[in-house]
């Protein structure tokens, strides 16, 4: 499988008021082909501000890279420079935001919105514009587009904004979309129609997907890989399959013990994580997860564990992976 | 829409009559008549003439309603001072005046103010927002009797081809439009400022920036376009401020404008001119006030539906 | 797995309880309004504006006695004299020490201002929370008389009352003055109070404290005046130099305080007349007080709102980040 996007150590600070905060702390994934990845992660973890370092779209400053690489096609974008960024946004990489009812400029008709990334790059002709207009729309079933493209986001209930913002993402073909927690914001039958969109639209369009969200239940639905961040830290990759059926990382499966499933037994109930994140102005030397994990060893709280692969597909950071954590554990029972 | 700008029109012309009866009270409860503290002693049928002239010799209700009806006429009767013109007369030659000072020191406050504001905004604590926050306190704070005498003291005085004061040529609307216009300009630099940051951290930017359009297309198409509706909004009291204003600089530069009139009718106690001008001006601002809010609701698609919502 | 650590089996042992410290507050909690002093401190313009207004304030109170000429003290062998060693900031066309008049004219503008601003306050607060506490109907009547009230241009209630007062043989005293600036000038702070109370009445915390039983007053005491005070305070402190603006406008136009009291206003307009026969310092130097008191006001009033806002500031700060 070819590899669209290679992200490699990637480390972004803030530089705020109050200090340094470390948002993202050597983060590194692919996104291949005419594939779904999600990113799974509990709010300021750090995942939106990698979608964002992908489209160069961090303030800057307050933000800054510490290290990495982020190739799209072989080409670091980081190096990039405004202009050349401004040939690949909008065109080969596009992006949706969380919130259909703050992304839309209020006082800019829909259809100049949607097209308006076009018309500079294609020179297109207002007739052409239109026409485009209409037809992604169409695409994302808009009813009635001919008299929608004239009229104002306040006039468009969330689902239908959220359907526009697909349309303004896809509208110049673009190789991959970042998907920014697409349906967070809407009611849950809105969901799963504007997830269905999204399947139908990369199928027809062969767009690879980066998709952000903390819920699983999306995840389970529309990707083929599962990365879990936590605390602007990496901790388990894989596949649907592998996350869900044999999550290794303690969060992970604390993360998957909060939501609820079909085959839960009655008995069973939900869990929460107790506690809340480090906090990421000075953050800890060891296992971010370390104060939360019921599972936690000594050597936690001191040191970073690295990669493990279970699979060619999977893997965890986590030192129960370490031989001697189980013979620990075991010489402990005996 | 039409809805809205009769309710508007309604509460306008409430607000006028509200005007014109404390106008007419006031006037009315002030102590002895006009032309009793004249310095020389007026024979009686000359000043039984004049009580008639004016209508002082009726009740007062009479006298009310005869000045709303003749208000409503568009006649504001005789000026007690002057022999050789109406009040009318008078409106008619000063307000021409008056309005191209007032119009060209608001075109001026338009054009560097929000400009002012958004690029100090663009710049955020760095050194072109200083500057332009620097220039936006001074003009709050710098009253523009002060900003007048001192143009005058430190232009004017040194710069040949510039005018202390008259009217007449362009040269002569320099310095007291760019006097004026200060104050207007500084809040408009100011609340661009704060509209501009506000805006700049909306979701929409964002999604305009990732569109791939050009730097500028996002600050001019976007920013700019959105932050620029509250500057609207305070237009109608900004044009209220102008006035305010040119009473003041008409009297600093020697303008003939309606400024001037009004303070010298206050000089000289001059009711009927005094009366005239004020229900003149509060009919022009309460005009202006109702033109910049349907304006608005024109400018700002959001308004207009919440407006038909109702 | 790392080979940079030399593993030992205690390091596999489950972690003991003292090692997590998740409920550690890493940065420190200030209280609300030492924290509201903090930022205002750090805030340069603001504590400049402050210095100057402590100075004014001082100089407006004890100026008077400097010189040792009294601002009535007319010396008609020295008229129109530019500052010098005995007169330090010059003497008038009756030969009245500047110096005197001058600090007794910033106390009144400095009077007049915060009283103004104080009426405005006391009627708007209590306006505006009367209107956001009654029934819509109520408050929508309210609130149209008011509407009607403020676009009245005030400066034209203003003259006309100044007119009517001064002719009735008093003088524009400082007590007409300040009425017909308070007249209109109220509505912006009744709109403001009844916009808060309005919202926070609405607000989470304010219901859920009505649903275990708290009565509309303890609402409004516990609830209600401790979140809008601090816009109303920034308010209050933005009001004052639009008062002794409006002051030194009348006094420029002749409406001022009856002579031979000055206020800066009147001061500024007596300089005018001898302006044209070369004597700028008669209006440069109250003209340059009003401007700075002005300054001070308006670089405080936006000092403290920027302090007051730590909610707002802190929420962008974090926003900035969490959010992209």
């Amino acid at each position: 499988m070819e590899k669209l996007l290679e992200v490699k150590d990637l480390a972004v600070s803030f530089q705020t008021f109050f200090g340094e905060v470390e948002a993202v702390r050597g983060v590194s994934f692919h996104v291949n082909k005419k594939e779904t990845v999600a990113l799974v992660g509990e709010s300021g973890c750090g995942k939106s501000v990698t979608a964002s370092s992908i489209m160069q779209l961090l303030p800057m400053p307050p933000a800054f890279y510490k290290s990495g690489q982020i190739l799209f096609e072989g080409e670091d974008i980081i190096k990039k420079s405004e202009k050349e960024m401004q040939q690949i946004r909008g065109s080969q990489i596009s992006m949706i935001f969380q919130d259909p009812m703050t992304s839309l400029n209020p006082t800019m008709k829909i259809g100049k919105q949607i097209v308006e990334g076009l018309v500079k790059n294609k020179k297109l002709s207002p007739s052409e514009a239109e026409k485009k207009a209409i037809d992604m729309l169409n695409l994302v079933s808009v009813p009635q587009p001919e008299k929608r493209i004239k009229q104002y986001p306040h006039e468009f209930s969330g689902g239908m904004r959220q359907r526009v913002m697909i349309a303004i993402a896809m509208v110049s073909n673009p190789k991959l979309l970042i998907a920014d927690e697409p349906t967070t914001a809407l009611d849950v039958t809105v969901q799963a129609q504007i997830l269905d969109l999204m399947k139908e639209i990369q199928n027809q369009f062969d767009t690879s997907i980066i998709l952000i969200t903390h819920d699983l239940g999306v995840v389970a639905d529309m990707s083929d890989r599962v990365i879990v961040m936590y605390a602007g830290q990496l901790m388990e990759e894989g596949t649907v399959y592998e996350i869900f059926k044999n999550p290794k990382h303690p969060y992970t499966r604390k993360l998957l013990g909060s939501v609820p499933r079909l085959d839960m037994d009655r008995s069973e109930s939900l869990h929460s994580i107790e506690g809340t994140p480090p906090d990421l102005y000075a953050p800890p030397k060891g296992c971010p997860f370390f104060d939360r994990c019921d599972e936690a060893m000594v050597i936690c709280k001191e040191y970073m564990p690295e990669r493990e692969y279970h699979t060619d597909t999977h893997y965890s950071c986590c030192w129960l992976n370490h031989p001697m954590a189980k013979s620990v554990a075991e010489g402990s029972v005996v | 829409m039409s809805k809205y700008v009769i309710k508007r029109l309604a509460m306008a012309i409430v607000t006028l009559w509200v005007i014109i009866t404390i106008t007419f009270i006031l006037m009315h409860s002030v102590p002895g008549d006009p032309f009793a503290n004249e310095n020389k002693r007026i024979p009686e049928a000359v000043y039984q003439n004049l009580l008639k002239k004016y209508g002082l010799d009726k009740p007062y209700s009479q006298q009310y309603l005869m000045y709303l009806k003749n208000i409503a006429r568009g006649d504001f009767g005789e000026s007690m001072k002057s022999n050789t013109e109406t009040v009318n007369e008078m409106i008619a030659r000063g307000f021409p005046v008056s309005a191209s000072l007032g119009l060209q020191a608001l075109l001026i406050a338009l054009i560097f103010g929000p400009a002012l504001g958004a690029i100090a905004a663009l710049y955020q604590n760095k050194f072109p927002d200083y500057i332009s926050m620097i220039i936006s306190i001074i003009g709050v704070s710098v009253p523009s009797f002060v900003m007048g005498t001192f143009l005058i003291q430190f232009v004017a005085r040194k710069v040949n081809w510039i005018p202390i004061g008259g009217w007449g040529e362009w040269r002569h609307t320099l310095l007291p439009s760019i006097a004026l216009a200060m104050m207007p300009l500084a809040q408009m630099a100011r609340l661009m400022r704060s509209s501009m940051l506000e805006v700049i951290g909306q979701d929409y930017i964002k999604t305009a920036k990732s569109k791939g359009i050009s730097k500028s297309a996002v600050i001019l198409k976007h920013s700019v376009r959105n932050a620029i509706l509250p500057i609207v909004s305070i237009l109608g009291t900004t044009i209220s401020n102008l006035l305010v204003g040119s009473f003041v600089i008409e009297k600093i530069f020697g303008i003939p404008g309606l400024g001037m009139f009004f303070t010298t009718s206050i000089y000289n106690r001059d009711y009927t001119l005094i009366m005239g001008i004020t229900v003149f001006y509060a009919i022009i601002l309460i005009l202006m006030l109702l033109f910049v809010d349907v304006a608005y609701t024109l400018i700002d698609p959001r308004i207009r539906l919440t407006e038909e919502g109702r | 797995m790392r080979n940079d650590i030399a593993y030992t089996k205690e390091m596999f042992e489950k972690a003991p309880q003292e090692l997590r410290d998740s409920e550690k507050i890493k940065r420190p909690s200030i209280k609300y309004w030492a924290d509201v002093w903090r930022r205002l401190k750090q805030n340069k313009l603001a504590m400049t504006g402050l210095v100057l207004l402590i100075i004014l304030t001082i100089m407006s109170i004890i100026g008077t006695q400097i010189s040792g000429y009294k601002y009535y003290e007319q010396n008609l062998k020295k008229i129109n004299v530019k500052p010098n060693k005995e007169y330090w900031f010059g003497t008038d066309e009756l030969g009245r020490d500047l110096f005197s008049r001058t600090w007794l004219g910033t106390r009144y503008s400095l009077i007049i201002g915060i009283l103004a601003a104080l009426i405005d306050f006391g009627i708007g607060v209590l306006y505006g929370g009367i209107a956001g506490m009654a029934s819509p109907k109520v408050d929508s009547i309210m609130m149209r008389i008011a509407e009607v009230i403020y676009s009245i241009p005030y400066m034209l209630v203003v003259v006309l009352l100044s007119v009517v007062f001064s002719e009735a043989g008093a003088g524009t005293s400082m007590f007409v003055l300040i009425l017909a600036m308070t007249i209109t000038g109220w509505v912006p702070m009744a709109n403001l109070v009844r916009g808060q109370v309005l919202q926070l009445k609405e607000s989470e915390y304010s219901l859920a404290s009505e649903s275990i039983g708290a009565s509309k007053g303890w609402i409004l005491r516990k609830h209600i005046m401790p979140n809008t005070l601090g816009p109303i305070l920034v308010n209050l402190t933005l009001t004052i130099p639009v008062a002794i603006f409006s002051e030194a406008t009348l006094g420029f136009l002749g409406l001022g305080l009856q002579p031979p009291k000055p206020s800066l206003g009147t001061l500024a307009n007596d300089g005018l007349a001898v302006m044209p026969i070369g004597l700028f310092y008669q209006i440069l130097i109250p003209a340059v007080l009003i401007s700075i008191l002005m300054f001070s006001f308006n670089v405080l009033g936006d000092g403290l709102r920027d302090a007051l806002d730590p909610r707002l500031r802190k929420q962008k700060e974090v926003e900035k980040w969490r959010s992209c």
